[in-house]
């Protein structure tokens, strides 16, 4: 109503707006420092050296074929068990394939797994939660119930019962765990889109007769972006774990198709006598690239949040 | 109520309900009107009903009872976006919050561009942006400042954008919800210049929100004071500065700093226990 | 008692790694039981001179100059005595009550902590006080605001229960940012009227840092008006008032709004005028 309900006091702006603030001002409109060079001020050395691992996991789903040295299913149980060495690099697994050409070819399935993951659940929870956010009273409600339904079953869960109902793939066990995140990501994302859906300028904007479609895709999804792009590289790690264990379980991806989780489920056995190599290089795999993928959104996404403040 | 008024609010009512029990008449029974090409300021404390007033006005809020008028024709609440338009074609409204009043992620032009997409279709993409440098002009900004962020700019400049905005859609009628409230004196002056320019130029009728008395002076003709959802005093700035009749106005006008004052409890005390 | 040195403050930007000044050398000081306003506009520095006798700068600025307190250099001062000086010298009273008190415990252990973990009064002399001291403040049914959680109170009514934390202290410097800013006119004429009675009561020096002239005016012995992170000018409320030095000043007297331009003053009841 007045100054004090108001979500930040007007006084805000006037007493703690300091010069460094006007400085970076007059840079902005005499012309942005370069994008590439804030963003490696952002990320840190640490945040590069990431960058240029997750660049390689990359480049290595799509070059699978040249990079491999051998095929990643031949294999002859003469060479069941060799250790690393220069013919093979990290050595040969029970059924005597070269297990560094699998681990190059399992980037693939390891990544398209939690890609599917990540994409699903910030797709539903996006809708969910801008729906929600739009309508407010008795939407936002029956959405909150929904979600609410979703949280009480652990995620892991709901994939197996997925799994057990439809069988197991990768895109099951993906697409159970998608809903699984999904609430997760909604949560945040409402809160977020609530707090832009209370500002003038989306009030302005509804003032004019623009549909709650526009204001929504035009103005809120922009503003919350951030938050949305942070949240999926979180789930990204997350869901390449859980695809990881449901592959371990049998419940995801099906041998012989080369998968990191898997790889470390099959290496299992052989681990017992001492055949390390395959769970140790593939459990390696994971967390390099999970770790690596933490780290840059957490650098992106916490400083950018940390900078909105003003 | 004459006819030179292009703005009227006749028997407006609105409660606010926070839980089961308790809730909070933020519009009992207010009625007031502007006259054509002049300002109205509406004066009140935080809780005081002003900013839910012109929340209705402008058709963000709907009233429990009464009725809004606008060239005597009654606006009626309503969430059809037809109307919606023709009633932004009329009225406009430039918010407090400078920062919160623009998107951040469009430059400035964009959001004006949007307003002209809406309120003048018949204008193509050079068009609008000829009239987008146009409006900027007219408040006192340049095309540098037009494919800014709003990032990029000071609260005044935002403030300034957020009445281009309104401008944009030709309206009759500008409903300031504390539109320089947060902005510091100095710009607070310029922005009061600029207002006051554009209303004599344009012709336009202002309703001016604020809890400052001492910005009425600057720019209003006419003042009503809200306490808890009641108009408690109206007259002309004169009248309501120099001469305040309800123990209230007198009350806020004791309170406002001014050169040479004192805050004493005393005479605070006094005048509460009148009211 | 306050002396402060040259003081410099500059951030670094950690996107662009660029260098700004925020304080540019500023020196003034403050003698016991004097109140000085520090006026100025968003971006002047005049909250950035207080965080920085509080020792609370941004992260990643480098502070210059001295700040001596009472014989003690706060720049150069260990964690130890620092945390001593705050506890027993400085009190502040910030811009918002809200965020002074922790919201789930009741407004008596606010005082009651204030009195009894930083300066080591007994717990039960300390509850015996709290009454007291809302009392001192204006505060009558002492025993609901007690019993209350910070969200049940009023703004003004928290700035005053912050106001009585403070002076229960006894500390010898109040340092006050903005305190009435978020708050109603009529509220913040009452809270500015018991803030200043109390500091005279108590001898108290004071920075009162405020973007209103008039307000800072009414209640300091002396003004600075700061712009851009400088100390333009100190004096009298009456000299920088009627005499300015500097044409940023006479400019920003200017351009404040005034409820009687012309000297005209509203009658007020019992025939009482008000200075103007």
């Amino acid at each position: 109503m007045s100054r004090q309900t108001s979500m930040e006091p007007p006084v805000n702006t006037v007493g703690q707006d300091t010069v460094s603030v006007q400085a970076v001002r007059r840079q902005r409109l005499e012309g942005p420092v370069s994008g590439w060079n804030r963003m490696r001020r952002r990320l840190g050395t640490l945040g590069l050296v990431c960058v240029g691992v997750l660049a390689v996991v990359v480049l290595t789903t799509i070059f699978a074929p040249l990079i491999a040295p051998y095929d990643p299913y031949a294999g002859s149980v003469v060479d069941r068990h060799l250790p690393p060495s220069p013919e093979h690099w990290f050595g040969t697994d029970q059924s005597g394939r070269d297990i560094f050409s699998r681990i190059i070819w399992g980037a693939r399935t390891s990544l398209i797994g939690p890609t599917v993951v990540v994409l699903v659940a910030a797709a539903a929870a996006v809708t969910l939660a801008l729906t929600a956010v739009w309508f407010g009273g008795r939407v936002d409600a029956f959405i909150g119930r929904i979600l609410d339904i979703l949280f009480a079953f652990p995620n892991m869960l709901l994939a197996i019962l997925a799994v057990a109902i439809f069988g197991p793939s990768l895109l099951t066990a993906s697409i159970a765990l998608a809903i699984g995140f999904t609430p997760y990501s909604a949560r945040v994302i409402r809160s977020v889109a609530l707090r832009e859906r209370n500002l003038p300028y989306v009030a302005s904007a509804q003032l004019q007769g623009i549909s709650g479609f526009l204001i929504t895709v035009r103005h809120i999804l922009p503003n919350v972006r951030t938050q949305i792009f942070t949240g999926m590289t979180i789930n990204f790690g997350y869901a390449m774990i859980d695809l990881a264990a449901l592959s371990f379980l049998g419940l995801g991806v099906q041998p012989p198709t080369p998968d990191w989780g898997l790889m470390v489920s099959n290496g299992q056995a052989s681990l017992l006598q001492g055949y390390w190599e395959q769970s140790v290089f593939a459990g390696l795999a994971i967390v390099i690239t999970v770790a690596a993928l933490g780290y840059v959104g957490e650098q992106l996404g916490g400083r950018r949040a940390a900078g909105r403040t003003r | 109520m004459s006819a030179d008024l292009i703005l009227e609010a006749v028997g407006l009512r609105r409660t606010f309900h926070l839980g089961r029990r308790s809730s909070v008449t933020a519009l009992d029974d207010v009625s007031c009107g502007v006259r054509r090409g002049t300002c109205l300021a509406v004066v009140g404390e935080s809780g005081s009903g002003k900013s839910t007033l012109a929340r209705v006005i402008v058709g963000l809020e709907s009233a429990d009872a009464g009725e809004v008028r606008i060239d005597g024709a009654e606006v009626r609440p309503t969430t059809s976006r037809s109307r919606l338009r023709a009633r932004a074609k009329l009225v406009q409204m430039v918010f407090q919050d400078p920062q919160g009043s623009l998107n951040r992620s469009l430059p400035v032009a964009a959001t004006i561009d949007e307003m002209l997409r809406v309120h003048r279709p018949d204008l193509d993409r050079a068009e609008r942006r000829a009239r987008v440098l146009e409006l900027f002009a007219e408040v006192g900004l340049t095309e540098r400042h037009a494919d800014a962020r709003p990032t990029a700019l000071s609260g005044g400049q935002k403030q300034r954008v957020a009445i281009a905005r309104a401008l944009a859609a030709e309206p009759e009628i500008i409903v300031l919800d504390e539109a320089v409230s947060a902005l510091d004196v100095s710009v607070q002056a310029q922005v009061l210049d600029l207002l006051d320019r554009l209303r004599e130029e344009k012709g336009l009728t202002y309703l001016f929100i604020t809890h400052d008395l001492s910005v009425v002076r600057a720019v209003a003709d006419d003042v009503i004071v809200m306490r808890r959802g009641r108009i408690v005093e109206r007259g002309t700035v004169d009248e309501i500065l120099d001469r305040p009749a309800h123990p209230y106005t007198r009350l806020l006008l004791e309170c406002a700093p001014r050169p040479g004052w004192v805050p004493r409890r005393g005479v605070i005390e006094e005048l509460a226990q009148q009211i | 008692m306050l002396n402060v040195e040259g003081l410099t403050l500059a951030v670094t930007d950690p996107d662009t790694g660029q260098e700004t000044e925020i304080l540019r050398g500023n020196s003034f000081s403050l003698g016991q039981g004097e109140a000085l306003g520090l006026v100025g506009e968003s971006g002047s520095g005049k909250s950035m001179t207080l965080k920085c006798i509080l020792g609370i700068e941004p992260p990643g600025s480098k502070v210059g100059g001295s700040i001596e307190l009472g014989g003690t250099d706060l720049l150069a001062a260990s964690g130890e005595q620092l945390r001593k000086v705050r506890a027993n010298e400085l009190a502040l009273i910030a811009q918002n009550p809200h965020g002074a008190l922790n919201p789930v415990l009741h407004v008596e252990r606010f005082l009651i902590e204030g009195m009894a973990d930083a300066r080591g009064i007994p717990k039960a002399e300390a509850k015996a006080r709290a009454a007291g001291l809302l009392r001192q403040v204006g505060i009558t049914d002492t025993e609901r605001v007690l019993r209350s959680y910070p969200h049940q109170l009023s703004g003004g009514l928290l700035q005053r229960v912050v106001i009585a934390g403070a002076i229960s202290g006894e500390p010898r410097l109040l340092l006050a940012d903005e305190p009435t800013t978020a708050l109603d006119v009529t509220t913040q004429a009452e809270v500015v009227a018991i803030l200043d009675e109390k500091r005279r009561e108590h001898g108290l020096s004071m920075i009162f840092v405020s973007h209103d002239l008039d307000l800072a005016a009414a209640i300091c012995d002396r003004l600075a008006v700061m712009k851009d992170g400088a100390i333009l000018e100190i004096g009298t409320p009456e000299e920088i008032r009627d005499r300015p030095k500097t044409d940023y000043t006479r400019a920003l007297m200017a351009a404040r709004p005034l409820l009687h331009p012309e000297g005209r003053a509203p009658v007020l009841p019992n025939g009482t005028e008000t200075d103007v």
